[in-house]
Parts: C-alpha cells; sequence; structure tokens
C-alpha cells in the first residue's frame, strides 16, 4: 500500500493491530496442521493423553508403515491417480474448445447455448433423477459416472470464456481468417499456445475437484476395489473401520503400543497425511495460477 | 450481448432479410467446426443436466423402475403433501436454514476483514506466509475435515478436548451433543474457508487508486478513516454480489460435510433436507417422494434468489441481473 511519510501514533496501533490479527489468524490455521503432522511420527500415547503439543515426542513411524502397508489405500491411491488424469483431461477437452466458441463474436447461436449452460447453475433436476440418468445409461460402478456428469464445469467455462475474449487479440483471430486458417488449425496452433496459464490453472481446478471427490464415488460405485482414495479415507477416518490388524507390531513398538485404538489413532493422522500431502506440497508452488484463476472469473462476475 | 440479435431483428425488413438471412446462413457455414467445439459440452450437459430436469416429473408420479418412467402413475402433489405433514419436516427446514444462517453470520464477514487487513500491510515475507498458510485448508477434502474434526474431538484423546481441559473447562461431548452438532460444522468451515474466501475481495482491492491515498494522507486521514471510506466503498458491489449467491443458498447447505458429520446422537440438529434426499432417495430407494423434496428445495432457493436480488435491485446498483 501507499507508505506515508509520517505515520501518526494512532495509525501504528492500528497497524501493530492488524498485525496481531494477522499473527493470530497464523496460528489458529497453521497449528492444527503442524500438530498432525507431528502427532503422526509420535508415540500416540502421548499424543492421546496430551503430552505432545508441537513437536513430534518420541518420534516412531510405525503408524506410517502400517499405511503403506495397507493394501485397500494403495488400491485407492491409484483408483484416484487415474480417475483425476482422465477426468481432467475430459474436462479440459469438454470445456476449453466450447469456452473458446462461446468467446467468438461471429458464431451464430452463442446467446442461445450461453443461457442453456446457465439456467443449470441454478436449477438442475436433483440427486435422484441425475442418479437414475446415469443409471440407465450403465455407467453406474464404472468410473465415468465420476467424470462424465461434471465433464462441463459451467463455472470454469465462463472464466474460460472471459480469459479467451480479454487476453487474445481479436486482431489475431481476423488475421488468420484472412489467411484461410480454419478455426481447428486456429484454435490448435495459435489459441491454445497462447493460453498455457489459463490451461494450467483449469488443470489444477479440476484436478484437486477430482482427487478430494468422494460423493460420486459413493453413490455410483459398488465395488471396494473401486474405490478411490477418498472413500478409502472415509472408512478409515469417518466410520473408523481401521484394518489396523494388518502386519505384526514391531518389537520395539510392541510395550508402548498398548491399546488397538492408539494404534488406529497414530494411522489416521498419517492417513491424513499421506492424502493430502500431494496437493499441500505442489500448491504452494502453483498458488500463484490458483490466484489467477479466481481474479480471471471475478473480472466479469 | 443480446445487441447483435436486436439489431439484426430492428433493421428495415424489405430487401436486406433475405440478404441478411443468406448472410447468417453463410456465418454459421464459415464457422461450422465451432460448433463441433461446442458438441462435447452441449451433449454432456444436455444429457447430465437436462435430461434429469425432465426426470423431475416423477415426483408428481408414483415412479416404479420396472413400469418406467411414462407408464408410472400420476399422483400430483401428494408426496409433497406427505412431506409437508411429515413430523421431521419442521426439524429439516430449521436445521437447514439455521446452520446456512449461522454459516453466513460467522462467515461471511471474515474474509472481508482479512482481506481489508491483508491490503494494509507490505509486500513481504510475513504477508506471504500468512496468505500461503491461510488459503492451504481450502485444499484440504471434505473426508479429511470430517477426519480431522473427528479425531480433534474425541473425548478424552482429541486435541482440542486436550487444550480444553488444559485451561480447566470440561469439554462437552462435541460430537455425539446434538447442540453442538452446528457450531462443530460453522467453525471447521470457517477455518476451511475464511483464507481462500479473501482471494476475491483482494482481486477488487487492486482497483482501489493509489491517488485517493496519497490524498487522503494530506488531508490527515489516518489508516481507519481511509479503510473506511475508500478501500472498503471498492468491494461494497463484490459484497453485494456475495451476498446475493450465499442468500439463494440458504436452502443449500454443504450436505457432503454434512454426511460425513452425521451420527444417530447427533441427527435432530444435523439432518437437512438435502441429507434427507439422499437418504430416502438412494439408500431407501423412495425415488419420487425424495424427488419431490429435492424439487421443493431447488425451488425454494430458486425463489430466495430471486427474491433477494429484488430486494438488492430496489436498494442499490448492484444486483446479479
Amino acid at each position: 500500500m501507499v507508505s506515508s511519510i509520517k505515520e501518526t501514533k494512532q495509525d501504528k496501533i492500528f497497524l501493530a493491530f492488524v498485525y496481531l490479527i494477522l499473527t493470530v489468524a497464523l496460528v489458529i490455521v497453521a497449528y492444527p496442521l503442524i500438530y498432525i503432522l507431528s502427532a503422526s511420527i509420535s508415540n500416540p500415547t502421548l499424543v492421546a493423553a496430551g503430552e505432545m503439543w508441537l513437536l513430534p515426542k518420541d518420534v516412531t513411524f510405525e503408524g506410517y508403515r502400517r499405511v503403506f502397508q495397507d493394501s485397500s489405500i494403495w488400491n485407492g491411491y491409484l483408483n484416484t491417480i487415474i480417475y483425476t488424469v482422465v477426468g481432467t483431461l475430459v474436462n479440459l477437452i469438454v470445456t476449453l474448445p466450447a469456452a473458446y466458441a462461446l468467446s467468438r463474436r461471429d458464431f451464430v447461436g452463442r446467446n442461445l447455448f450461453m443461457i442453456l449452460f446457465l439456467v443449470t447453475m441454478f436449477f438442475g433436476g436433483g440427486l435422484v433423477p441425475t442418479y437414475l440418468v446415469v443409471r440407465s445409461l450403465g455407467l453406474v460402478d464404472t468410473m465415468w459416472a465420476l467424470i462424465l456428469p461434471g465433464a462441463t464445469s459451467v463455472w470454469n467455462l465462463i472464466v474460460c470464456r472471459t480469459f479467451f475474449q480479454s487476453s487474445i487479440p481479436k486482431e489475431l483471430q481476423e488475421a488468420a481468417e484472412i489467411d484461410g486458417c480454419s478455426n481447428f488449425r486456429l484454435y490448435f496452433r495459435i489459441i491454445l499456445p497462447l493460453s498455457t496459464a489459463l490451461i494450467a490453472v483449469m488443470a489444477l481446478f479440476f484436478g484437486v475437484g477430482h482427487w478430494n471427490n468422494y460423493f460420486s464415488a459413493m453413490i455410483y460405485l459398488n465395488h471396494q476395489e473401486k474405490y478411490p482414495l477418498q472413500l478409502v479415507l472415509r472408512q478409515i477416518l469417518v466410520l473408523q473401520q481401521m484394518s489396523a490388524e494388518s502386519g505384526t507390531i514391531g518389537a520395539s513398538m510392541a510395550t508402548s503400543l498398548n491399546s488397538k485404538a492408539e494404534v488406529a489413532a497414530l494411522v489416521k493422522y498419517a492417513v491424513i497425511i499421506v492424502a493430502t500431502l500431494p496437493i499441500i506440497a505442489v500448491y504452494p508452488f502453483l498458488q500463484r495460477y490458483f490466484v489467477q484463476g479466481v481474479m480471471i472469473g471475478s473480472v466479469k462476475g | 450481448m443480446m445487441h447483435e440479435g436486436a439489431k439484426a431483428v430492428m433493421n428495415p425488413p424489405d430487401a436486406p432479410t433475405k440478404r441478411k438471412s443468406k448472410k447468417l446462413f453463410k456465418k454459421i457455414v464459415r464457422n461450422w467446426q465451432l460448433y463441433i467445439f461446442m458438441a462435447p459440452a452441449l451433449l454432456t450437459v444436455i444429457i447430465f443436466n437436462y435430461v434429469p430436469m425432465y426426470g423431475i416429473q416423477i415426483a408428481f408420479k408414483n415412479y416404479v423402475p420396472a413400469l418406467g418412467m411414462a407408464a408410472s402413475k400420476w399422483v400430483g402433489f401428494d408426496h409433497f403433501t406427505r412431506f409437508f405433514e411429515s413430523y421431521y419436516f419442521w426439524d429439516l427446514i430449521w436445521n437447514t436454514l439455521s446452520i446456512s444462517l449461522y454459516g453466513l453470520i460467522v462467515g461471511f464477514p471474515l474474509p472481508i476483514l482479512l482481506a481489508l487487513a491483508f491490503n494494509e500491510i507490505r509486500n513481504g515475507p510475513f504477508k506471504k506466509t500468512v496468505q500461503t498458510v491461510t488459503y492451504a485448508p481450502h485444499f484440504i477434502s471434505m473426508v479429511v475435515m470430517a477426519g480431522m474434526i473427528i479425531t480433534f474431538l474425541t473425548p478424552s484423546s482429541g486435541m482440542i478436548v486436550n487444550l480444553l481441559e488444559l485451561i480447566g473447562i470440561t469439554p462437552p461431548s462435541f460430537l455425539t451433543d446434538p447442540r453442538w452438532f452446528k457450531t462443530v460444522y460453522v467453525l471447521s468451515d470457517v477455518w476451511q474457508a475464511t483464507g481462500w474466501g479473501t482471494i476475491i475481495y483482494l482481486a477488487a482491492l487492486t482497483a482501489v487508486d493509489p491517488g485517493l491515498h496519497e490524498a487522503a494522507i494530506l488531508d490527515g486521514a489516518s489508516r481507519m478513516q481511509r479503510i473506511r471510506h475508500i478501500n472498503f466503498p471498492v468491494i461494497v458491489p463484490t459484497i453485494t454480489i456475495l451476498l446475493i449467491l450465499n442468500m439463494g443458498g440458504l436452502l443449500g447447505v454443504g450436505y457432503e460435510k454434512i454426511l460425513l458429520l452425521q451420527n444417530p446422537l447427533n441427527m435432530e440438529s444435523s439432518d437437512v433436507i438435502a441429507t434427507s434426499v439422499y437418504r430416502t432417495g438412494l439408500l431407501e430407494a423412495q425415488y419420487s417422494y425424495s424427488t419431490a423434496v429435492g424439487l421443493f428445495n431447488s425451488v425454494v432457493n430458486a425463489v430466495l434468489l430471486i427474491v433477494v436480488n429484488q430486494v438488492v435491485r430496489k436498494t442499490s446498483e448492484n444486483s446479479l441481473w
């Protein structure tokens, strides 16, 4: 912000207050995250007794060992990676070209198409009718049930259209047209290469959405071996069904791990870290893009 | 947006109409590839958004899967009256509304305050750290979030429970006491969403003219006054739009998280319309009844959105349409 030449005493107090608020916010958000990280490698007895407050105590990697031994977690991980990659690709293939077409002023019918899309933002068939459609198409218990119904995200479509309208010079398109360049060529050779930032943002938004999705997997998938990570997590974290019996307790741990509940708690902390790490690890590097994406969208509400 | 079409209509209708429609036809033919670009998006939206809207008719029928939609018998508003007369109707309405309103009252102002605070301090490592950390919970999945809540609030071993005991407070049974459900739900939402919620306001704040601040400083305005009279007015349109959208969604609380935190003991305060639609519709397979309840919900939402938008349009120049 503008730095003033002379700060009055009142302003200094006010600014100190602002810093105080931000510090409090920082601590409130960061503390639970650090706590989980520390708890995932601490002796669970100490954690449960409330003796571990910030830094890990009596370090053990037993929780992670069990998580990595659990085949359902691995399987879920693998499924999630497949669903996320395929789902994100489908999202991009469906959303980007449509957004580009809608950004073209000479595209006859764009207003009608736009209205068709916008209506779905405010009104829908609801849970059961959608489920019945997915079922009648024979998609239940396949990964397409998680991918196709949300293939077009109207919100992201609008963001992309705004981007194409505001960031790609119209002259480029006119010049291409005069040179007899087809719309396909124009799109693949000129528009897409100019939109890498947008593609990155969209891939990230869609990707995070698929990675974190549990609800459609819960209603559409019937077989355990098809479950994505989030559903496996739901069993462990929410329904508290822990396959903690997997593997034998290490000799050194046998004495300190006295109850099954504590092992289960340890596994929970570890599994939270394992499931969230891929996103939390890349996020600071991509933060710029995430923020950009929200800003592109907010330019024209 | 509608200008092109309007102009075409208003053109003198004698000679040029024919040429006009020919030109239009030519335009369509020349851009035929753009229609191929549209096709996949249009197709998925029609199949997965519009066909289900057609399926809403089962709310007025006694849908029997074996008979199919068309052959099932019409029953008019039977399912709706059954819902309105059910003993849990008012509980559902109350829970849905109170959770939404509670969340709105607590959660809506915080991102605004935080964004204004971010805007006051210099760009630097401190600001960057606070932003990075407070945005992060946005990326935590619903399931992990529910897992964290349950783990932290588990009696006698959870972090928050231990913390309360440390300062001499006897912790209530957060997870099973119905009186605590809404607070747990709302506060965990605040923890997760406040940081991310600042971004849209920070984007709006970039539009503030620095010259105004310079002039105000020369006139001896304090920081507080400058926030109040320069920064705040700039984000008022954004605030209004978000408020309208939130009011329109009052009956659309985030059921995905509620579903995860729900248990038989807290049901009386945690059951909302959407979770009841899920339970009756997909778990109990009462397709028609559940569709009726869902339809009631989305109609009320649409009406709320329109009403709030009208009220706002009457009182200020910022509205959705």
